[in-house]
């Protein structure tokens, strides 16, 4: 028995002391390995949607990624709360009166933040930078407006002092445009434009971007980067005026229940990104004080490829078009309050009156289509709709316009082709589909950002659609001075796309979500490009 | 037997060799790019973006520069984060999967083998039937739908514990328990079952008619050849649950190694994808050698060739 005895004392000691010196080892791991981290406390915390790519201006394309840069640096022209261009790194300009000459005049004493003082050559050497081929920025084109920027750009020149942009003293630039771009101070204040600090660049190449050797010009500086863990920029001392808010947390949390959930317990004070709102949750807490929607300019539409039957019959296009309830799809699926589209320019655009468009008629469809020789949708041939499978809901569009398309015209071979993101994007460009399930976000606040996609060849093009008056009007338009003048033409543009021809159908218009509580957050106001700068914002009641 | 090990650490080469060739092609021969977007690139950007990446050329010659690097420990570069090296990635998303799986590791092997023996000694009893269904439970309830439960309760209601994120002791509790709930219920099952095998041989009978008690009988006989299909199960859940999980990673918020198993696959992110799959197949390997060390450790019949 005693044996017994012996090994019950035995067990008793030991089982604690195994769980002491296990909880031991295990907080001295983490707290070596685990990224065990007391960052210092910030002012104001925001969900971005999730990790950037990276945090170099000339390189990023995403708009989360985007706003992350516009806060760590500035361009000649800016953005106040509610969306307008205003001086940034420059403090005044003029134009010439054909509208091709720019001319810039940077404030005095501007600096990066490691206090040398930026200058004119600063944003040549920087847009040399961004056009080089070498680079590979895949937004370089937004230089293309400068004469000679494309023939740079694509290595057929190989000096840059023949492109249209000179520093003829530190603080003037002189930009000349390769034809009248009414949306250019747009622009220059997008982080493709943005100025770098070369010396870093070059010093530490494609590590510049981390803390401790980035080196900015904008209202914050990069404190810390935690890789998807978390970024942490703080007021730049050197910048042009004070801002408000001194510390700002980034979180990339890309689960939008989680980024909901951090929002909820207090852990966050700002949902940038409408991804990042779950979509189950969208409907039922629009009405809460702490949700906030504004129109975004962003269409979701339908791309056909017109090189195939039955959609080269524009007949047969028309007829889908008219055919498609998308107020169901709006009001069943997306639930957001999505103003439904019928025409691809989201409204909004200063001077812009956009067609009328197709509106839902489906008596006309119906005749359309039997037109066309198959009536009731008796003999529509096998087609594909082609979406992404990235997140719920395209499918879920897709599924409901099957299944309306069947309602009102009698169609049944319409066939669902979900890809997976990378492979979606491959397929529509290769125009290897039936009918895509597209959306494309404005790039500036110009209607041209949609109606040129669908020029002859177009990168964007994507449906094989091509109308050599269309190119036409497009090249009148762009050495069209006149702003009402340029606008009637973009107009007649649209008017060709979303009625006559119809290679695209509008489906809905995006709205942008923000979650936060107005007397924690203030300077954030809805804008139709969706573009919030960090140097805004301002804690109600905290005085900077 | 160190001369094993080491014949069984050699043999592992030529199996990941084969492992990253395979997950290298499989990457390159899916359709699109790593670099498509939204809008079209320009010809000569993309070309030279493919030449940054060492992505230009026939595919031999691509994998043979792949190849060339990670013979030199460098994994290249991520095709997704610009800025980043694989082996950069993998150092800084790794250890925080290894502090959390380690965690789940333990809580499973502690209330996986004391629920298990407990119940195997409380044969058919309201405890062992209770217990094995909420085993069962536990092995049947996938983690995204016990997370998003166990956050509602004890991080939305009762607020006792945080919704997600990472730097601070007590973001692991939540993360660590769920992880370990289908470990831990996988184990009970497994000890009770062959605890209950054990018990019936004639070795215990024999202990018993000598007398001694049943604490003794339990755990110094059966759970030491009860414990031995544990092992073996244990072996390769230790490679799951430390490199992590996309699941519980992506629902909490933690920076960890888990989601690109799966996100640097449909980013066609060639590198990152072989350098995680290089990752779980050298912790594979690993943890099977040392669960058959293990084996030999805790029962002389088992002879390591």
């Amino acid at each position: 028995m005693g044996g017994s005895a012996s090994f019950r004392l035995h067990k008793a000691f030991v089982v604690p002391a195994f769980l002491a010196g296990a909880l031991v080892l295990f907080l001295a791991f983490f707290y070596f390995f685990g990224g065990w981290t007391l960052s210092a406390p910030a002012d104001l915390t925001l969900c971005n949607g999730d990790e950037p790519q990276t945090l170099d201006p000339g390189i990023v394309t995403g708009q989360l990624e985007g706003r992350i840069c516009l806060a760590l640096f500035e361009g000649l022209t800016t953005r106040n709360a509610k969306g307008d261009i205003i001086p940034g790194q420059a403090e005044r300009w003029e134009h010439s009166p054909d509208g091709l000459t720019y001319t810039f005049h940077l404030r005095s004493g501007i600096k990066w933040s490691n206090g040398d003082p930026l200058t004119a050559s600063d944003f040549v050497n920087s847009w040399e930078r961004t056009l080089n081929p070498v680079t590979h920025s895949e937004y370089s084109y937004q230089l293309y407006y400068l004469v000679n920027g494309e023939a740079y750009g694509t290595g057929k020149l190989n000096d840059f002092s023949q492109v249209g942009v000179k520093a003829p003293d530190e603080h003037t630039l002189v930009i000349t445009l390769s034809h009248p771009t009414a949306y250019f101070l747009e622009l220059t204040s997008f982080q493709t434009l943005c100025p770098v600090h070369l010396a870093t660049v070059k010093k530490y190449g494609r590590d510049w971007v981390k803390p401790g050797r980035m080196v900015s010009n904008g209202p914050y500086v990069l404190k810390e980067w935690r890789f998807k863990d978390y970024i942490l920029v703080e007021a730049n001392p050197y910048y042009w005026r004070p801002v408000p808010v001194h510390r700002i947390k980034v979180l990339p949390t890309n689960n939008a229940m989680t980024c909901f959930n951090i929002f909820y317990s207090h852990k966050a004070d700002l949902i940038l990104d409408t991804r990042s709102v779950p979509s189950i949750l969208k409907h039922d807490i629009k009405e809460e004080p702490y949700s906030h929607s504004n129109p975004f300019g962003a269409t979701s539409f339908i791309r056909f490829n017109v090189k195939r039957k039955p959609f080269d019959d524009p007949r047969v296009r028309k007829a889908l078009a008219l055919a498609l309830d998308k107020q169901d799809i709006v009001t069943k699926i997306t639930r957001a309050g999505e103003p439904i589209a019928n025409s691809l320019c989201p409204p909004g655009y200063h001077g812009y009156t956009a067609p009328r468009g197709l509106v839902y008629d489906p008596a006309e469809a119906r005749r359309l289509l039997a037109e066309a020789g198959y009536p009731g949708g008796r003999g529509f041939p096998d087609v594909n709709l082609l979406y992404a499978t990235r997140g719920a809901e395209p499918q879920q569009v897709a599924t409901e316009m099957q299944a309306l398309w069947k309602r009102d015209l009698g169609i049944a071979s319409i066939h669902l082709r979900g890809q997976e993101w990378g492979v979606y994007l491959n397929t529509q460009q290769m125009v290897d589909f039936d009918l895509s399930l597209s959306a494309w976000i404005g790039d500036y606040n110009d209607p041209q950002t949609f109606i040129d996609m669908f020029v002859t060849d177009g990168g964007n093009n994507q449906t094989g659609w091509s109308d050599p008056q269309y190119d036409q009007m497009l090249a009148k338009s762009e050495s069209t001075a006149d702003p009402a003048q340029r606008m009637q033409i973009l107009s007649n543009m649209e008017k060709i796309l979303v009625e006559d021809e119809v290679p695209v159908i509008p489906v809905y218009f995006w709205v942008g979500i923000s979650l936060y509580f107005s007397d924690k957050v203030g300077g954030f106001e809805p804008n139709f490009v969706d573009d919030h700068r960090w140097g805004e914002f301002y804690i109600p009641g905290k005085k900077p | 037997m160190t001369a094993l090990i080491l014949r069984r650490l050699v043999l592992s080469i030529p199996v990941l060799f084969i492992v990253i060739t395979l997950t290298f092609l499989l990457v390159r021969s899916a359709p699109g790019s790593p670099f498509a977007s939204e809008k079209k690139i320009p010809k000569e950007i993309r070309e030279q973006l493919e030449k940054e990446y060492d992505l230009n050329g026939p595919l031999w010659h691509q994998y043979a520069q792949y190849m060339w690097k990670v013979g030199h420990g460098d994994l290249s570069i991520s095709t997704q984060y610009r800025n980043r090296t694989v082996n950069e990635i993998i150092a800084q998303t790794l250890p925080v999967s290894v502090t959390l799986g380690s965690m789940a590791y333990f809580l499973a092997l502690l209330f996986g083998i004391t629920c298990g023996g407990w119940a195997a000694i409380r044969h058919n009893e309201w405890g062992d039937r209770s217990l094995m269904l909420i085993a069962l439970l536990g092995i049947s309830i996938p983690t995204f739908v016990s997370a998003p439960v166990m956050v509602m309760i004890f991080a939305i209601k009762l607020h006792l514990l945080p919704v997600a994120g990472w730097g601070s002791p007590d973001q692991i509790i939540l993360p660590a328990i769920c992880l370990s709930i289908p470990f831990a219920a996988t184990i009970a099952r497994l000890t009770r079952g062959s605890l209950l095998e054990v018990l019936k041989l004639d070795f215990i009978r024999t202990a018993r008619a000598k007398g001694l008690s049943e604490d003794a009988v339990l755990f110094r006989h059966a759970l030491k050849v009860a414990i031995l299909p544990v092992i073996g199960y244990c072996g390769p859940a230790a490679a799951g649950i430390l490199t992590g999980s996309i699941v519980i990673e992506t629902l909490f918020g933690i920076p960890g190694i888990g989601p690109f198993f799966v996100n640097s696959a449909l980013d066609l992110d060639p590198f990152v994808t072989s350098g995680v799959v290089l990752v779980f197949s050298s912790f594979l390997i690993l943890f099977n050698l040392l669960a058959d060390i293990l084996y030999f450790v805790v029962d002389r019949r088992v002879k390591l060739e």
